[in-house]
């Protein structure tokens, strides 16, 4: 990194006086390991929409179109492992988790710096072993990211070693985890009650225990799946007297509350942003805090529902399904909140709030087409269509996904120190948005149509809207470079950023920018809320 | 590295005890197994196991409960400032982690030798709900042995760190989180100990 790209003030990018790559990756400052979380999560994103846009590709025309059925299946579940464990998952939390959240508690840093370097080298470490996987043995696995028995145990692809990887990235995610809740608990700053926390770190707190408490079921299963694979256990083979069924609920115990640790920062940075550029104190700042709370509560009691065709009893769909609609009301709590701090507010529509405002429309989307995936009745007759893939992307990635783009635009130059061109942002911003609806909304369709998911061809009925998706993904993609080119662009050359140019009422915008090792000047005494603008003017 | 020292034992302690959770959980997916198979295999597991020996299982609780034992009288002897008697006390915790640990070797060995083990003809040519419950039993108190292993490993490091001084009477919190995972090891066996051994 040559002088130039950085600005001359002190700041944690030079004042401990060491650069080089070992001054980074053996750093135990969160800002450092949060910009490494960044750059090796984002690094993965890429590599998983590649794999996305190859599997629309083939998706383009019926028949075989670039690749045939077991290429196809590997590539949707390496694209399925990559963007669920080695983006979203420890994403938000591992980047701007880090980056952020110790500076908004008004802390110098995690309760245990260390311990919070060994979470990034075991993500590093998982990771590494899930690529070492494709390339390796049997080839890339192609159980499709659930790992599913009896095929996981059968199938001659390198499940095995794709499954430890996974193993060491849930050990990673679960020190984090206990990492960020020793840290909330402990290392707030005089003042900073929990009355006075920003929603964000509410929003990581919650997604801080469900990661704690959830994360170690997905470690036994893997372990049993392992063992299944070499020992022959059989608890899993219902030839042995086992029940593959167990395998679901073990792996949905520990998978849908993870879709709470992707979506639950991601509603966090949401409630962060929109105050500022609403320059109004959120609407229902307890209720957004518990709901976060409650989502994770009752998010932890789901997981049958992803099983309605499993053949589990009619009184367990029942309740599953009654419990699938409750998570429903604190998610709307927050919708109804974020759309209430907009009222007669002043809106100014940047980057960041852009990508928020989308982020509530299409969570909201997603989490109504969720609505008709909860109710058994209406999901036996989508169950494993496209309409189940749309489903998750509006969630996952019109939600967290989108929400994580707000907070690129939101945080990052505020640690860089430079700011990105405004106008190419709203056209990357304009060009996803579009993409993301042509592509996503065109599945839903077509799986209410019926076009099942997990197949590389369908019934040439099919083919037109196919080629919508298809086309739509090429305009996402666009978008996410034009992005990504700008992003680059403005934190290396931009002009500098300086101050607190939206006005944010949060710690993080009383600080040096970017900030220092130390992260304050002095010791901070917090004595307003996160979202009392009074005073402070963009 | 400007970092100020910062030292918190109760933040330790917190870590500590959410990690001690994450390890209940861990063996709470065996423990929910054992549950499911239980209640569909009723009369194969009683047969099953009645072929372990209780007085084995009984031996290894004793001597679990015993290093338990040392390992609080370590803490509270470092905290009163004898850390050569903590150091006794902690040698005393490994010495039986080491016979819990042959003993488990002697069973697993025996049973091995009689073809039983995940996977074998004998288990498969017989009732599948034995299988089951030997299948469970080998993963069980094999991830089990895999923790007095590590937590042996852990305390041994910790005892070295007393001997020299670095864990002391003033700063003992290393110690107290090493004999928390300990209980901790010691706490599944007693679940596991009636569920394997005692109830069928």
């Amino acid at each position: 990194m040559t002088d130039n790209t950085q600005p001359a003030v002190s700041s944690f990018w030079n004042d401990t006086g060491k650069s080089g790559i070992a001054s980074w990756v053996f750093s135990t400052d969160h800002k450092r390991i949060g910009l490494l979380y960044f750059y090796a999560t984002f690094g993965f994103f890429l590599v998983g929409v590649l794999l996305g846009l190859l599997l629309r590709l083939e998706l383009m025309a019926p028949g075989r179109t670039l690749m045939g059925a077991e290429a196809y299946n590997a590539l949707f579940t390496v694209h399925g492992v990559v963007m669920i464990f080695l983006f979203i998952i420890p994403g938000f939390q591992g980047s701007f988790g880090n980056l952020v959240m110790p500076i908004q508690i008004g802390a110098r840093d995690v309760a245990f710096p260390r311990l919070n370097l060994l979470s990034w080298w075991l993500y590093i470490a998982g990771a590494v072993i899930i690529l070492t996987s494709l390339f390796t043995g049997g080839g890339p696995p192609d159980t499709g990211w659930t790992f599913y028995v009896p095929f996981s145990a059968r199938t001659g692809t390198n499940v095995s070693l794709a499954v430890f990887g996974v193993f060491i990235v849930g050990f990673s995610s679960i020190l984090t985890g206990l990492n960020f809740v020793t840290t909330i608990h402990r290392m707030r700053a005089e003042g900073m009650t929990w009355g006075r926390l920003p929603l964000f770190v509410w929003s990581l707190y919650a997604t801080a225990w469900v990661q704690i408490l959830a994360t170690p079921i997905l470690a036994i299963t893997l372990v049993l799946v392992m063992a299944e694979r070499m020992l022959g256990t059989g608890l899993f083979d219902s030839g042995s007297g086992g029940d593959p069924l167990m395998y679901q609920h073990l792996f949905w115990i520990y998978s849908h509350p993870a879709v709470y640790i992707m979506i639950l920062p991601g509603m966090g940075v949401v409630s962060d942003i929109i105050p500022v550029f609403s320059r109004k104190p959120i609407f229902g700042y307890k209720f957004i805090a518990f709901s976060s709370l409650a989502i994770a509560a009752f998010g932890s009691l789901v997981w049958g529902h992803h099983m309605f065709t499993s053949g589990m009893s009619d009184t367990a769909i029942w309740v599953f399904s009654f419990l699938t609609f409750i998570v429903a009301i604190p998610s709307a709590i927050k919708v109804f909140n974020w759309v209430s701090t907009l009222y007669k507010g002043s809106i100014s529509l940047e980057a960041p709030m852009l990508f928020s405002l989308s982020f509530i429309l299409l969570f909201s989307i997603g989490g109504l087409s969720g609505l008709i995936l909860g109710a058994a009745a209406t999901d036996i007759h989508v169950h494993d269509t496209h309409f189940v893939v749309g489903h998750f992307h509006y969630v996952i990635f019109g939600g967290a996904g989108f929400a994580f783009f707000a907070a690129m635009h939101f945080w990052l130059p505020k640690f860089f120190g430079r700011r990105y061109a405004e106008k190419p942002a709203l056209v990357a911003w304009a060009l996803m948005f579009t993409g993301f609806n042509i592509l996503y909304f065109t599945m839903q369709v077509l799986g209410m149509k019926g076009m099942p998911r997990r197949y590389y061809d369908y019934l040439p009925e099919f083919a037109s809207l196919n080629l919508v998706a298809t086309v739509g993904s090429w305009i996402l993609v666009a978008g996410l470079i034009v992005m990504l080119v700008n992003l680059f662009r403005g934190l290396m050359w931009g002009v500098p950023f300086e101050g607190n140019p939206w006005g944010g009422a949060t710690l993080e915008w009383s600080t040096p920018t970017p900030p220092p090792t130390e992260n304050f000047i002095d010791e901070p005494i917090v004595t307003h809320g996160p979202y009392d603008f009074s005073g402070i003017e963009p | 590295m400007t970092h100020h020292p910062h030292k918190d034992d109760a933040a330790a302690k917190l870590g500590m005890w959410l990690f001690l959770f994450t390890e209940l959980l861990l063996f709470g997916g065996l423990f929910l197994l054992y549950a499911v198979y239980l209640k569909r295999y009723p009369h194969e597991f009683a047969v099953a196991g009645r072929q372990l020996d209780w007085t084995m299982g009984t031996a290894n609780t004793v001597i679990l409960l015993t290093s338990s034992l040392c390992a609080a009288m370590a803490l509270t002897a470092l905290q009163l400032g004898e850390a050569r008697r903590a150091v006794a006390l902690l040698g005393g915790t490994l010495l039986c982690a080491g016979g819990f640990m042959v003993i488990k070797y002697i069973e697993w060995s025996t049973k091995i030798g009689h073809g039983i083990y995940p996977g074998s003809p004998h288990l498969k040519s017989g009732a599948p709900g034995e299988s089951i419950f030997f299948s469970l039993y080998f993963m069980t108190t094999g991830i089990h042995g895999l923790h007095v292993l590590i937590g042996g490993a852990l305390l041994a490091v910790i005892g070295q760190k007393v001997r020299s001084g670095v864990v002391s009477a003033d700063n003992y919190i290393l110690l107290e989180n090493g004999a928390l995972y300990w209980h901790l090891v010691d706490l599944i066996w007693i679940f596991i100990f009636p569920l394997y051994y005692l109830i069928l």
